[in-house]
Protein backbone atom coordinates (compact mmCIF):
# COMPACT_ATOMS: atom_id res chain seq x y z
CA UNK A 1 0.00 0.00 0.00
CA UNK A 2 2.78 2.41 0.99
CA UNK A 3 4.62 1.45 -2.16
CA UNK A 4 1.61 2.40 -4.29
CA UNK A 5 1.34 5.76 -2.55
CA UNK A 6 5.04 6.47 -3.11
CA UNK A 7 4.74 5.55 -6.79
CA UNK A 8 1.71 7.78 -7.29
CA UNK A 9 3.43 10.61 -5.40
CA UNK A 10 6.46 10.26 -7.63
CA UNK A 11 4.31 10.51 -10.75
CA UNK A 12 2.46 13.54 -9.33
CA UNK A 13 5.79 15.26 -8.63
CA UNK A 14 6.89 14.55 -12.22
CA UNK A 15 3.48 15.78 -13.38
CA UNK A 16 3.97 19.07 -11.55
CA UNK A 17 7.64 19.76 -12.37
CA UNK A 18 8.37 18.44 -15.88
CA UNK A 19 5.70 20.56 -17.65
CA UNK A 20 6.98 23.65 -15.81
CA UNK A 21 10.52 22.92 -16.97
CA UNK A 22 9.31 22.48 -20.55
CA UNK A 23 7.24 25.67 -20.30
CA UNK A 24 10.16 27.71 -19.02
CA UNK A 25 12.41 26.20 -21.71
CA UNK A 26 9.81 27.23 -24.29
CA UNK A 27 9.81 30.83 -23.04
CA UNK A 28 13.57 31.06 -23.25
CA UNK A 29 14.19 29.01 -26.39
CA UNK A 30 11.50 30.84 -28.34
CA UNK A 31 12.85 34.17 -27.18
CA UNK A 32 16.41 33.42 -28.20
CA UNK A 33 15.34 31.99 -31.56
CA UNK A 34 13.46 35.23 -32.19
CA UNK A 35 16.37 37.45 -31.07
CA UNK A 36 14.89 38.65 -27.76
CA UNK A 37 15.41 37.85 -24.11
CA UNK A 38 12.14 36.40 -22.85
CA UNK A 39 11.17 36.73 -19.18
CA UNK A 40 14.07 38.25 -17.22
CA UNK A 41 12.73 39.72 -13.97
CA UNK A 42 10.54 37.20 -12.11
CA UNK A 43 12.74 35.40 -9.58
CA UNK A 44 15.78 37.55 -10.34
CA UNK A 45 17.85 35.00 -12.30
CA UNK A 46 16.77 35.04 -15.96
CA UNK A 47 13.11 35.01 -15.02
CA UNK A 48 13.10 31.45 -13.68
CA UNK A 49 9.95 32.10 -11.59
CA UNK A 50 7.88 33.44 -14.48
CA UNK A 51 5.66 30.36 -14.72
CA UNK A 52 5.07 30.33 -10.96
CA UNK A 53 4.02 33.96 -11.21
CA UNK A 54 1.73 33.01 -14.10
CA UNK A 55 0.23 30.26 -11.95
CA UNK A 56 -0.46 32.68 -9.11
CA UNK A 57 -2.03 35.06 -11.61
CA UNK A 58 -4.33 32.34 -12.98
CA UNK A 59 -5.47 31.39 -9.48
CA UNK A 60 -6.43 34.99 -8.72
CA UNK A 61 -8.47 35.48 -11.88
CA UNK A 62 -12.24 35.28 -11.81
CA UNK A 63 -13.69 31.93 -12.85
CA UNK A 64 -16.33 32.87 -15.40
CA UNK A 65 -18.94 30.48 -16.77
CA UNK A 66 -20.87 32.01 -19.68
CA UNK A 67 -24.59 32.47 -19.05
CA UNK A 68 -25.63 30.36 -22.04
CA UNK A 69 -23.12 27.60 -21.40
CA UNK A 70 -24.01 24.07 -20.40
CA UNK A 71 -22.66 24.54 -16.89
CA UNK A 72 -21.70 21.05 -15.65
CA UNK A 73 -20.12 20.04 -18.95
CA UNK A 74 -18.30 23.36 -19.28
CA UNK A 75 -16.88 23.11 -15.78
CA UNK A 76 -15.72 19.50 -15.93
CA UNK A 77 -14.09 19.63 -19.40
CA UNK A 78 -10.67 21.04 -18.29
CA UNK A 79 -10.30 18.27 -15.71
CA UNK A 80 -11.04 15.61 -18.32
CA UNK A 81 -8.47 17.23 -20.60
CA UNK A 82 -5.80 16.89 -17.93
CA UNK A 83 -6.46 13.45 -16.40
CA UNK A 84 -5.56 11.25 -19.44
CA UNK A 85 -2.03 12.65 -19.54
CA UNK A 86 -1.62 12.10 -15.80
CA UNK A 87 -2.66 8.48 -16.27
CA UNK A 88 -0.34 8.12 -19.27
CA UNK A 89 2.62 9.32 -17.18
CA UNK A 90 1.96 6.42 -14.78
CA UNK A 91 3.04 3.87 -17.38
CA UNK A 92 6.09 5.52 -18.95
CA UNK A 93 9.29 3.94 -17.62
CA UNK A 94 12.39 5.93 -16.72
CA UNK A 95 14.62 2.91 -16.34
CA UNK A 96 14.69 -0.87 -16.65
CA UNK A 97 13.84 -1.64 -13.03
CA UNK A 98 10.30 -1.77 -11.72
CA UNK A 99 10.73 1.08 -9.26
CA UNK A 100 11.45 3.47 -12.12
CA UNK A 101 7.95 3.02 -13.56
CA UNK A 102 4.83 4.49 -12.01
CA UNK A 103 2.97 1.25 -12.61
CA UNK A 104 4.67 -1.63 -14.45
CA UNK A 105 2.19 -3.30 -16.79
CA UNK A 106 2.39 -5.79 -19.62
CA UNK A 107 0.57 -3.79 -22.28
CA UNK A 108 1.85 -0.34 -21.32
CA UNK A 109 2.15 0.96 -24.88
CA UNK A 110 -1.44 0.10 -25.65
CA UNK A 111 -2.74 1.66 -22.45
CA UNK A 112 -0.87 4.90 -23.07
CA UNK A 113 -2.21 5.17 -26.63
CA UNK A 114 -5.76 4.40 -25.50
CA UNK A 115 -5.67 6.91 -22.66
CA UNK A 116 -4.16 9.74 -24.71
CA UNK A 117 -6.98 9.27 -27.22
CA UNK A 118 -9.58 10.15 -24.56
CA UNK A 119 -8.42 13.78 -24.46
CA UNK A 120 -10.42 14.59 -27.58
CA UNK A 121 -13.67 14.02 -25.66
CA UNK A 122 -12.68 16.89 -23.35
CA UNK A 123 -12.02 19.14 -26.34
CA UNK A 124 -15.44 18.40 -27.80
CA UNK A 125 -17.07 18.97 -24.40
CA UNK A 126 -15.35 22.33 -23.98
CA UNK A 127 -16.13 23.35 -27.54
CA UNK A 128 -19.81 22.53 -27.45
CA UNK A 129 -20.66 23.61 -23.92
CA UNK A 130 -19.15 27.10 -24.35
CA UNK A 131 -22.12 28.18 -26.52
CA UNK A 132 -19.73 30.14 -28.73
CA UNK A 133 -19.34 29.77 -32.47
CA UNK A 134 -15.55 30.09 -32.34
CA UNK A 135 -15.35 27.40 -29.68
CA UNK A 136 -17.55 25.06 -31.68
CA UNK A 137 -15.55 25.62 -34.87
CA UNK A 138 -12.33 24.99 -32.99
CA UNK A 139 -13.75 21.83 -31.44
CA UNK A 140 -14.87 20.45 -34.79
CA UNK A 141 -11.46 21.12 -36.28
CA UNK A 142 -9.83 19.44 -33.30
CA UNK A 143 -12.05 16.37 -33.59
CA UNK A 144 -11.40 16.01 -37.33
CA UNK A 145 -7.67 16.45 -36.74
CA UNK A 146 -7.39 14.07 -33.81
CA UNK A 147 -9.46 11.33 -35.45
CA UNK A 148 -7.29 11.51 -38.55
CA UNK A 149 -3.91 11.66 -36.83
CA UNK A 150 -4.77 8.92 -34.35
CA UNK A 151 -4.35 6.44 -37.20
CA UNK A 152 -0.69 7.10 -38.20
CA UNK A 153 0.10 7.65 -34.50
CA UNK A 154 -1.06 4.17 -33.55
CA UNK A 155 0.32 2.53 -36.71
CA UNK A 156 3.80 3.99 -36.13
CA UNK A 157 3.77 2.77 -32.52
CA UNK A 158 2.55 -0.63 -33.72
CA UNK A 159 5.60 -0.88 -35.97
CA UNK A 160 8.01 -0.65 -33.01
CA UNK A 161 5.88 -3.01 -30.95
CA UNK A 162 6.05 -5.48 -33.82
CA UNK A 163 9.81 -5.07 -34.15
CA UNK A 164 10.31 -5.65 -30.43
CA UNK A 165 7.69 -8.37 -30.23
CA UNK A 166 6.07 -6.90 -27.13
CA UNK A 167 3.61 -4.21 -26.03
CA UNK A 168 5.46 -3.58 -22.77
CA UNK A 169 7.35 -0.27 -22.77
CA UNK A 170 10.38 -1.55 -20.81
CA UNK A 171 10.35 -4.62 -23.07
CA UNK A 172 10.54 -2.43 -26.17
CA UNK A 173 13.56 -0.55 -24.81
CA UNK A 174 15.21 -3.83 -23.83
CA UNK A 175 14.83 -5.10 -27.40
CA UNK A 176 15.99 -1.82 -28.93
CA UNK A 177 19.33 -1.70 -30.79
CA UNK A 178 21.08 1.41 -32.13
CA UNK A 179 20.53 0.37 -35.77
CA UNK A 180 16.78 0.66 -35.16
CA UNK A 181 17.37 4.40 -35.48
CA UNK A 182 17.76 3.81 -39.21
CA UNK A 183 15.32 1.02 -39.73
CA UNK A 184 12.49 2.63 -37.73
CA UNK A 185 13.25 6.17 -38.87
CA UNK A 186 10.06 6.61 -40.95
CA UNK A 187 7.96 5.36 -38.04
CA UNK A 188 9.74 7.77 -35.69
CA UNK A 189 9.09 10.76 -37.94
CA UNK A 190 5.44 9.76 -38.41
CA UNK A 191 5.01 9.21 -34.68
CA UNK A 192 6.55 12.56 -33.82
CA UNK A 193 4.52 14.53 -36.36
CA UNK A 194 1.28 12.75 -35.48
CA UNK A 195 2.10 13.28 -31.81
CA UNK A 196 2.48 17.01 -32.40
CA UNK A 197 -0.93 16.99 -34.05
CA UNK A 198 -2.40 14.96 -31.18
CA UNK A 199 -1.43 17.64 -28.65
CA UNK A 200 -2.43 20.41 -31.10
CA UNK A 201 0.95 22.11 -31.04
CA UNK A 202 1.94 24.52 -33.80
CA UNK A 203 2.11 24.00 -36.75
CA UNK A 204 -0.93 21.81 -36.08
CA UNK A 205 -2.83 24.35 -33.98
CA UNK A 206 -5.66 24.86 -36.45
CA UNK A 207 -8.22 24.11 -33.67
CA UNK A 208 -6.86 27.04 -31.64
CA UNK A 209 -5.75 29.35 -34.49
CA UNK A 210 -5.71 32.54 -32.43
CA UNK A 211 -5.73 34.83 -35.46
CA UNK A 212 -9.03 33.48 -36.78
CA UNK A 213 -10.87 31.66 -33.97
CA UNK A 214 -9.89 33.86 -30.98
CA UNK A 215 -8.66 30.81 -29.04
CA UNK A 216 -10.68 27.94 -30.45
CA UNK A 217 -12.33 25.67 -27.92
CA UNK A 218 -10.62 27.54 -25.05
CA UNK A 219 -12.10 30.94 -25.96
CA UNK A 220 -14.57 31.13 -23.08
CA UNK A 221 -12.28 29.75 -20.38
CA UNK A 222 -10.71 31.93 -17.71
CA UNK A 223 -8.53 31.60 -14.64
CA UNK A 224 -7.73 28.19 -13.29
CA UNK A 225 -9.78 26.26 -15.84
CA UNK A 226 -7.89 27.91 -18.67
CA UNK A 227 -4.64 27.12 -16.86
CA UNK A 228 -5.72 23.46 -16.76
CA UNK A 229 -5.96 23.40 -20.55
CA UNK A 230 -2.53 25.03 -20.84
CA UNK A 231 -1.08 22.57 -18.34
CA UNK A 232 -2.61 19.70 -20.34
CA UNK A 233 -0.78 20.98 -23.41
CA UNK A 234 2.58 21.01 -21.63
CA UNK A 235 2.07 17.62 -19.99
CA UNK A 236 1.15 16.48 -23.50
CA UNK A 237 4.56 17.63 -24.74
CA UNK A 238 6.23 15.67 -21.95
CA UNK A 239 4.19 12.53 -22.68
CA UNK A 240 4.76 12.65 -26.45
CA UNK A 241 8.48 13.40 -26.03
CA UNK A 242 8.93 10.66 -23.44
CA UNK A 243 7.09 8.19 -25.64
CA UNK A 244 9.23 9.11 -28.63
CA UNK A 245 12.36 8.70 -26.50
CA UNK A 246 11.26 5.35 -25.09
CA UNK A 247 9.92 3.87 -28.33
CA UNK A 248 12.40 5.14 -30.89
CA UNK A 249 15.48 6.56 -29.18
CA UNK A 250 16.29 3.67 -26.90
CA UNK A 251 15.04 5.15 -23.61
CA UNK A 252 17.69 4.61 -20.94
CA UNK A 253 20.29 3.08 -23.27
CA UNK A 254 23.54 4.98 -23.51
CA UNK A 255 27.00 5.12 -21.94
CA UNK A 256 26.98 4.14 -18.22
CA UNK A 257 23.34 3.06 -18.46
CA UNK A 258 23.84 0.77 -15.48
CA UNK A 259 23.83 3.73 -13.10
CA UNK A 260 22.57 6.68 -15.11
CA UNK A 261 19.85 5.07 -17.21
CA UNK A 262 17.05 7.26 -15.83
CA UNK A 263 19.12 10.34 -16.65
CA UNK A 264 19.41 9.23 -20.27
CA UNK A 265 15.63 8.88 -20.52
CA UNK A 266 15.18 12.38 -19.14
CA UNK A 267 17.87 13.86 -21.40
CA UNK A 268 16.31 12.27 -24.48
CA UNK A 269 12.84 13.41 -23.41
CA UNK A 270 14.03 16.98 -23.04
CA UNK A 271 15.90 16.82 -26.33
CA UNK A 272 12.67 15.83 -28.10
CA UNK A 273 10.78 18.55 -26.20
CA UNK A 274 13.33 21.04 -27.51
CA UNK A 275 12.55 19.93 -31.06
CA UNK A 276 8.84 20.38 -30.32
CA UNK A 277 9.51 23.99 -29.33
CA UNK A 278 11.87 24.48 -32.27
CA UNK A 279 9.20 23.30 -34.72
CA UNK A 280 6.73 25.75 -33.18
CA UNK A 281 9.05 28.66 -33.81
CA UNK A 282 10.05 27.57 -37.31
CA UNK A 283 6.88 26.57 -39.13
CA UNK A 284 3.73 28.53 -39.99
CA UNK A 285 0.37 27.02 -39.15
CA UNK A 286 -0.93 24.43 -41.61
CA UNK A 287 -4.24 25.22 -43.26
CA UNK A 288 -7.08 22.78 -42.56
CA UNK A 289 -6.89 21.11 -45.99
CA UNK A 290 -3.08 20.92 -45.87
CA UNK A 291 -3.38 19.36 -42.44
CA UNK A 292 -5.74 16.61 -43.59
CA UNK A 293 -3.74 16.10 -46.78
CA UNK A 294 -0.51 15.60 -44.81
CA UNK A 295 -2.22 13.06 -42.59
CA UNK A 296 -3.99 10.93 -45.17
CA UNK A 297 -1.65 11.24 -48.15
CA UNK A 298 1.73 11.24 -46.41
CA UNK A 299 1.68 9.94 -42.85
CA UNK A 300 -0.78 7.05 -43.27
CA UNK A 301 0.93 5.58 -46.38
CA UNK A 302 4.38 5.99 -44.82
CA UNK A 303 3.32 4.26 -41.61
CA UNK A 304 1.67 1.44 -43.57
CA UNK A 305 4.85 1.02 -45.62
CA UNK A 306 6.86 0.95 -42.41
CA UNK A 307 4.58 -1.76 -41.04
CA UNK A 308 5.18 -3.86 -44.16
CA UNK A 309 8.93 -3.32 -43.86
CA UNK A 310 8.94 -4.24 -40.16
CA UNK A 311 6.89 -7.34 -40.80
CA UNK A 312 9.15 -8.40 -43.68
CA UNK A 313 12.32 -7.97 -41.61
CA UNK A 314 10.77 -9.78 -38.66
CA UNK A 315 9.71 -12.75 -40.80
CA UNK A 316 12.89 -13.00 -42.86
CA UNK A 317 15.50 -12.21 -40.22
CA UNK B 1 -18.67 -11.45 -1.69
CA UNK B 2 -15.13 -10.50 -2.59
CA UNK B 3 -13.91 -6.98 -3.30
CA UNK B 4 -13.90 -7.79 -7.00
CA UNK B 5 -17.60 -8.72 -6.84
CA UNK B 6 -18.47 -5.45 -5.12
CA UNK B 7 -16.46 -3.50 -7.68
CA UNK B 8 -18.11 -5.35 -10.53
CA UNK B 9 -21.58 -4.65 -9.15
CA UNK B 10 -20.75 -0.97 -8.64
CA UNK B 11 -19.41 -0.63 -12.18
CA UNK B 12 -22.44 -2.44 -13.51
CA UNK B 13 -24.72 -0.06 -11.62
CA UNK B 14 -22.84 2.91 -13.08
CA UNK B 15 -23.07 1.46 -16.58
CA UNK B 16 -26.80 0.79 -16.30
CA UNK B 17 -27.51 4.15 -14.65
CA UNK B 18 -25.55 6.08 -17.27
CA UNK B 19 -27.17 4.01 -20.01
CA UNK B 20 -30.55 4.96 -18.57
CA UNK B 21 -29.54 8.61 -18.74
CA UNK B 22 -28.47 8.19 -22.38
CA UNK B 23 -31.99 7.13 -23.27
CA UNK B 24 -33.87 9.42 -20.90
CA UNK B 25 -32.09 12.78 -21.27
CA UNK B 26 -33.52 15.31 -23.67
CA UNK B 27 -30.15 17.06 -24.03
CA UNK B 28 -28.83 15.72 -27.30
CA UNK B 29 -25.08 16.07 -26.68
CA UNK B 30 -25.31 15.08 -23.04
CA UNK B 31 -26.74 11.75 -24.17
CA UNK B 32 -23.48 11.17 -26.06
CA UNK B 33 -21.46 12.14 -23.00
CA UNK B 34 -23.42 9.74 -20.80
CA UNK B 35 -22.58 7.09 -23.37
CA UNK B 36 -18.91 7.77 -22.62
CA UNK B 37 -19.61 7.06 -18.94
CA UNK B 38 -21.42 3.82 -19.81
CA UNK B 39 -18.63 2.57 -22.05
CA UNK B 40 -16.00 3.60 -19.50
CA UNK B 41 -17.80 1.66 -16.76
CA UNK B 42 -18.00 -1.40 -19.00
CA UNK B 43 -14.24 -1.06 -19.65
CA UNK B 44 -13.75 -0.93 -15.89
CA UNK B 45 -15.77 -4.13 -15.54
CA UNK B 46 -13.48 -5.81 -18.08
CA UNK B 47 -10.48 -4.66 -16.04
CA UNK B 48 -11.96 -6.18 -12.87
CA UNK B 49 -12.42 -9.44 -14.77
CA UNK B 50 -8.68 -9.29 -15.67
CA UNK B 51 -9.37 -8.82 -19.38
CA UNK B 52 -6.82 -6.02 -19.65
CA UNK B 53 -6.48 -5.86 -23.41
CA UNK B 54 -10.23 -5.92 -24.09
CA UNK B 55 -10.72 -3.13 -21.56
CA UNK B 56 -8.19 -0.83 -23.22
CA UNK B 57 -9.41 -1.72 -26.71
CA UNK B 58 -12.81 -0.59 -25.48
CA UNK B 59 -11.33 2.74 -24.34
CA UNK B 60 -9.28 3.25 -27.51
CA UNK B 61 -12.01 2.37 -29.99
CA UNK B 62 -15.31 3.21 -28.33
CA UNK B 63 -14.48 6.16 -26.09
CA UNK B 64 -11.66 7.55 -28.21
CA UNK B 65 -13.12 7.05 -31.67
CA UNK B 66 -16.74 5.88 -31.96
CA UNK B 67 -18.29 8.29 -29.46
CA UNK B 68 -16.11 11.11 -30.77
CA UNK B 69 -17.38 10.45 -34.31
CA UNK B 70 -20.92 10.40 -32.97
CA UNK B 71 -20.51 13.69 -31.11
CA UNK B 72 -18.76 15.17 -34.13
CA UNK B 73 -21.68 14.26 -36.38
CA UNK B 74 -24.22 15.64 -33.90
CA UNK B 75 -22.30 18.91 -33.54
CA UNK B 76 -21.97 19.28 -37.31
CA UNK B 77 -25.71 19.04 -37.80
CA UNK B 78 -27.67 20.19 -34.79
CA UNK B 79 -26.47 20.46 -31.23
CA UNK B 80 -28.58 22.88 -29.21
CA UNK B 81 -27.55 23.62 -25.65
CA UNK B 82 -30.35 22.76 -23.28
CA UNK B 83 -33.30 20.41 -23.64
CA UNK B 84 -34.83 19.63 -27.01
CA UNK B 85 -38.59 19.26 -26.67
CA UNK B 86 -39.09 17.44 -29.96
CA UNK B 87 -36.98 14.40 -29.12
CA UNK B 88 -39.63 12.41 -27.29
CA UNK B 89 -40.84 9.18 -28.74
CA UNK B 90 -43.65 7.10 -27.28
CA UNK B 91 -42.05 5.13 -24.45
CA UNK B 92 -43.83 1.85 -25.00
CA UNK B 93 -41.98 0.94 -28.23
CA UNK B 94 -38.63 1.44 -26.52
CA UNK B 95 -39.81 -0.54 -23.54
CA UNK B 96 -41.01 -3.33 -25.80
CA UNK B 97 -37.80 -3.55 -27.87
CA UNK B 98 -35.32 -2.94 -25.04
CA UNK B 99 -37.16 -5.04 -22.47
CA UNK B 100 -37.73 -7.84 -24.96
CA UNK B 101 -34.10 -7.93 -26.01
CA UNK B 102 -32.88 -7.86 -22.39
CA UNK B 103 -35.32 -10.60 -21.35
CA UNK B 104 -34.46 -12.75 -24.34
CA UNK B 105 -30.71 -12.43 -23.88
CA UNK B 106 -31.00 -12.97 -20.14
CA UNK B 107 -33.09 -16.10 -20.62
CA UNK B 108 -30.65 -17.38 -23.24
CA UNK B 109 -27.65 -16.87 -20.95
CA UNK B 110 -29.40 -18.41 -17.97
CA UNK B 111 -30.50 -21.39 -20.02
CA UNK B 112 -27.05 -21.79 -21.57
CA UNK B 113 -25.02 -21.72 -18.38
CA UNK B 114 -27.51 -22.44 -15.57
CA UNK B 115 -25.34 -21.98 -12.48
CA UNK B 116 -22.30 -23.86 -13.61
CA UNK B 117 -18.91 -22.30 -12.97
CA UNK B 118 -16.63 -21.51 -15.87
CA UNK B 119 -12.90 -21.18 -15.29
CA UNK B 120 -11.66 -17.96 -16.80
CA UNK B 121 -8.04 -17.68 -17.98
CA UNK B 122 -6.02 -15.92 -15.30
CA UNK B 123 -5.25 -12.74 -17.23
CA UNK B 124 -6.56 -11.81 -20.66
CA UNK B 125 -3.15 -10.71 -21.86
CA UNK B 126 -2.35 -9.57 -25.38
CA UNK B 127 -0.36 -12.75 -26.01
CA UNK B 128 -3.20 -15.06 -24.98
CA UNK B 129 -5.80 -13.13 -26.94
CA UNK B 130 -3.62 -12.87 -30.04
CA UNK B 131 -2.93 -16.60 -29.94
CA UNK B 132 -6.64 -17.41 -29.64
CA UNK B 133 -7.69 -15.01 -32.40
CA UNK B 134 -5.10 -16.15 -34.90
CA UNK B 135 -5.26 -19.87 -34.08
CA UNK B 136 -8.89 -20.80 -33.39
CA UNK B 137 -10.82 -17.81 -34.66
CA UNK B 138 -8.95 -16.88 -37.84
CA UNK B 139 -11.89 -17.47 -40.15
CA UNK B 140 -14.44 -15.25 -38.32
CA UNK B 141 -11.69 -12.67 -37.90
CA UNK B 142 -10.97 -12.58 -41.63
CA UNK B 143 -14.66 -12.58 -42.53
CA UNK B 144 -15.19 -9.62 -40.21
CA UNK B 145 -12.33 -7.72 -41.80
CA UNK B 146 -13.85 -8.34 -45.24
CA UNK B 147 -17.13 -6.97 -43.93
CA UNK B 148 -15.37 -3.84 -42.65
CA UNK B 149 -13.57 -3.46 -45.96
CA UNK B 150 -16.90 -3.68 -47.78
CA UNK B 151 -18.33 -0.98 -45.50
CA UNK B 152 -15.27 1.19 -46.16
CA UNK B 153 -15.61 0.86 -49.94
CA UNK B 154 -19.33 1.53 -49.62
CA UNK B 155 -18.64 4.74 -47.70
CA UNK B 156 -16.20 5.90 -50.38
CA UNK B 157 -18.69 5.13 -53.18
CA UNK B 158 -21.53 6.93 -51.40
CA UNK B 159 -19.49 10.03 -50.62
CA UNK B 160 -17.97 10.42 -54.10
CA UNK B 161 -19.89 12.53 -56.59
CA UNK B 162 -21.15 10.53 -59.55
CA UNK B 163 -19.02 10.89 -62.72
CA UNK B 164 -20.12 13.89 -64.77
CA UNK B 165 -22.00 15.36 -61.83
CA UNK B 166 -20.67 18.83 -61.10
CA UNK B 167 -23.01 19.55 -58.22
CA UNK B 168 -20.89 17.57 -55.78
CA UNK B 169 -18.55 19.32 -53.38
CA UNK B 170 -15.38 20.42 -55.02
Amino acid sequence: MIEVIIRVLGVVVAFLTLPLLVGQAEHKVMAHMQGRLGPMYAGAFHGWAQLIADGVKFVQKEDVTPADADRPVFRIAPVIALVPYLVALLFIPLGPRDWLVGQPIDIGLFVVLAVVGVGVVAVLMAAWSSANKYSLLGGLRAAAQLLGYELPFVLAAASVAMAAGTLSLPGIVAAWRPWWLLWQLPAMLVFFVAGLAEIRRPPFDMPIADSELVFGYMTEYTGLRFAFFLLAEYVGIVVISALTAVLFLGGWKGPLDGQLGWLWTLVKTFAVSFVVIWVRVSYPRLREDQLQRLCWLVLVPVSLGQLVLTAAVRVLA
Amino acid sequence: MTAADVLLLALGAIAVGAGWRVVITSHLVRAGLWLVVTLGAVAGAYLVLAAELVAWVQVLLYVGAVVVLLLFAVMLTRAPIGASSDLDRPGWTGLLVGGGAALGLGALLLDGYRWQKVDAPAVGSAQLLGGEVFRHWVLPFEVLSVLLLAALIGAIVVSRPAPGDDSGSR
